[in-house]
């Protein structure tokens, strides 16, 4: 099942003439079966383009297509059948499920409203079918108790099961693991993974936890300021990452593990606000390779290498660049070729270096350069 | 001497469900520019020790037992007037989400220039001096000092908020969950400014926090806390090398980690403990996967298992050396 939501210029109109862009035109495709990861910091709009995709707002533009039809723009009826198909699970495990409902109305509700049951045996026979399945077993301990009387983690899964009854094809998971404790997390997330296999879902995963995205997601697509700046498979997206603010973000995590590097932040400043967003590509105020032509032309999402798509004029050239310095804390480090320039050590030991490099010696350059405190001898100049 | 010594420290809070057991029975200490690290979920009790350290403690709170001294100097039974006096001077906090707590009524430099008049004696010109040069030193242009904290992003404020911590040069500083609910990379840009403050000022930092990632950037020993009880504590090479409880090892193993190949994740099977409510014996033995009968009687004492690491489990030496974790940490 092929599915193309494409969003373009979402807009609220604050004051005189102040143009909000949550999201400026944001256009992807989910595939069946996959979770797609949406991922950014707050300010991204990555919840905007969530909550778009299941019209629960309604964009300025753009269209959103499932199974042939825009969602966007479907009547009643078309919306009554979309919306059991298209489904959402929220952060708030306190604030999205109402506390005065016992758990066996709360997975029953939407059910009732689409009358997709028979009789009332037939309710709660679905109802226990799809506590099983988020594995709140026996659902029968469960079907009358209130909200406040289960865990936060159990509290999620019962949003899950809700949305499970209906049957759907794809569900928005908008942050639904970040208010629960760490050790919970994989409880709620590897039953949406479970139920993801068990019944061919798709799911799109909004998170701002790019370490997380990288275990749960099949692709990531980075957002930054209402805009999609990178896209690509997990694996790719945090060995190779291409676009600056993709490789910003990616050096900001920090690991468990007190022997691994510090962390260093090489982009400055704050986002900035979305009703000013910066002329040319969204990034360049903060990017460290920012030219001209940055500050002037908006940079189009292009697919650099198969399936990995980058919004950045030089996306390239900073990936030549900084594989011959490693992406990100224990990657391996790439060989590159001929020609590079050591910038803090000229003469001889800058030739010494260079041919250490170019024979391959790399590793022991490395180990070179860290102890006389370069982060990396070698760097491209261009 | 340490700086700052806690001793069988034990504070309930009195609900209409019973007593509360948050802290219950917590001894460490933290030795002059050092950072001690406490990590541990809702429900394990840290943010209480905060709270009972600086005795900021809301009514039905009650210290049971135990003693805390600052440089020899018994807290528990000093005054509110002594307690006044050794707020922001001797230890100072940087609270959780401190962009909230904040005057929003009250320009920024008059907030900070306010803490440091209650406590020495300068006058208004040359405390605004002091908190332009706080401002500096935290990363933000002194002349935003006549801003409103409403002008500044969430980033910002938790900087004014180090800035005050700062202001008059406290030998340790309570930092509570410093970097929730910022974006990753302000987290990044604040762990590293605590990192320098910590060798400008040789200032004690304890750093209270869920985040054990975060705790192995800045902290030089860890104390793992669940229901209330310290569970590990060691220096942070060891803990990370060499988790001995289950607990600590469960939740390192929730951690996914960036460099790591993708895998399943794992959790903890069970849910935090009801503080009101804990089992008998062992408070993790419900979710623990080596629970036996001893361990659903007997209450396990905080030992020191190997040199400089304290483990609370009756079987630390059988899971360290023989069980399959499958784990990959060392």
């Amino acid at each position: 099942m092929y599915y193309e939501p494409k969003l373009s210029f979402m807009q609220s109109l604050k004051g005189a003439k102040k143009v909000l862009k949550a999201v400026d035109g944001v256009s992807f495709d989910v595939y069946k079966g996959e979770v797609l990861g949406l991922v950014g910091e707050s300010g991204s709009g990555k919840t905007t383009v969530g909550r778009s995709i299941l019209r629960l707002v309604q964009p300025t533009g753009g269209h959103v297509y499932y199974g042939g039809k825009d969602v966007l723009s479907a009547n009643r009826d078309e919306m009554t059948e979309m919306r059991r198909k298209l489904q959402i699970i929220f952060q708030d495990p306190y604030d999205s499920i109402n506390p005065r409902f016992r758990i066996r109305d709360v997975v029953a509700e939407g059910l009732r409203i689409n009358k997709l049951y028979k009789d009332e045996e037939d309710l709660e026979a679905k109802v226990k079918e799809a506590l099983k399945d988020v594995k709140l077993t026996p659902p029968e301990q469960f079907m009358d108790r209130f909200p406040h009387e289960l865990s936060g983690g159990q509290r999620q899964r019962v949003a899950i099961a809700r949305a499970l009854a209906l049957g759907p094809d794809f569900i928005v998971a908008d942050e639904p693991v970040s208010m629960l404790d760490v050790s919970i997390r994989a409880e709620v997330l590897n039953v949406m993974l479970d139920l993801k296999d068990q019944f061919g879902l798709s799911f799109l995963f909004i998170t701002h936890d790019l370490a997380l995205a990288k275990h749960v997601c099949d692709r990531i697509a980075v957002m930054y300021l209402g805009r999609l700046v990178e896209l690509a498979d997990s694996e790719t997206l945090i060995s190779k990452p291409l676009h600056p603010y993709t490789q910003a973000l990616i050096e900001a995590i920090p690991v468990p593990d007190p022997t691994a590097p510090k962390l260093k932040v090489e982009i400055k400043g704050e986002i900035p606000n979305a009703t000013d967003v910066p002329p040319g590509c969204s990034f360049n105020p903060r990017c460290p390779y920012a030219t001209d032509r940055c500050r002037t032309e908006e940079p189009k999402l292009r697919e650099v290498e198969p399936g990995h798509w980058v919004a950045c004029h030089y996306a390239e050239e900073i990936w030549a660049k900084r594989s011959g310095k490693g992406v990100g804390r224990g990657n391996a480090l790439h060989p590159v070729g001929l020609g590079h320039r050591c910038k803090r050590f000229s003469g001889l030991l800058g030739l010494v270096g260079r041919a250490a490099y170019s024979s391959g010696l790399f590793s022991a350059v490395h180990r070179f350069c860290r102890y006389y405190g370069c982060t990396f001898l070698l760097e491209i100049a261009f | 001497m340490a700086l700052l010594e806690l001793s069988d420290v034990r504070m309930y809070y009195r609900t209409s469900a019973g007593y509360v057991k948050a802290v219950d029975g917590v001894s460490f200490s933290v030795a002059k520019e050092r950072t001690v690290g406490i990590a541990g979920e809702s429900g394990s009790g840290k943010t209480s020790i905060a709270s009972t350290i600086l005795k900021l403690l809301p009514s039905n709170a009650e210290i049971i037992s135990g003693s805390i001294t600052l440089e020899g100097k018994d807290l528990i039974t000093a005054s509110e007037e002594e307690m006044r006096k050794i707020r922001w001077k001797e230890i100072s906090l940087i609270p959780q989400a401190s962009m909230n707590s904040l005057n929003p009524v009250f320009r920024i430099g008059d907030q900070i220039a306010e803490a440091i008049m209650a406590h020495e004696e300068v006058g208004k010109a040359e405390a605004m001096d002091r908190a332009r040069e706080l401002l500096g030193m935290v990363g933000i242009p002194p002349e935003r000092a006549s801003s409103y904290p409403h002008e500044f992003s969430g980033g910002m404020k938790q900087r004014v908020a180090i800035a005050m911590a700062l202001a008059l040069h406290p030998p340790l500083v309570i930092a509570d969950e410093p970097t929730t609910a910022l974006d990753v990379v302000v987290q990044a840009e604040i762990l590293e400014l605590l990192r320098d403050i910590k060798q400008k000022f040789s200032t004690s930092i304890l750093m209270i926090t869920h985040d054990l990632s975060i705790i192995s950037e800045l902290a030089d020993e860890v104390l793992v806390m669940y229901a209330g009880k310290i569970v590990e504590k060691a220096d942070v090479f060891s803990l990370y090398k060499r988790p001995m409880h289950p607990y600590t090892q469960g939740l390192l193993g929730a951690f996914p980690d960036i460099r790591a190949p993708r895998k399943r994740l794992v959790s903890i099977p069970g849910s935090p403990p009801d503080l009101a409510a804990l089992p008998p014996g062992c408070s993790f033995n419900p979710r623990c996967p080596y629970a036996t009968d001893r361990c659903r009687t007997e209450e396990p004492k905080l030992r020191e298992v190997e040199p400089g690491h304290w483990v609370a489990c009756h079987y630390a030496e059988e899971i360290a050396s023989g069980s399959a974790r499958g784990g990959d940490r060392s």
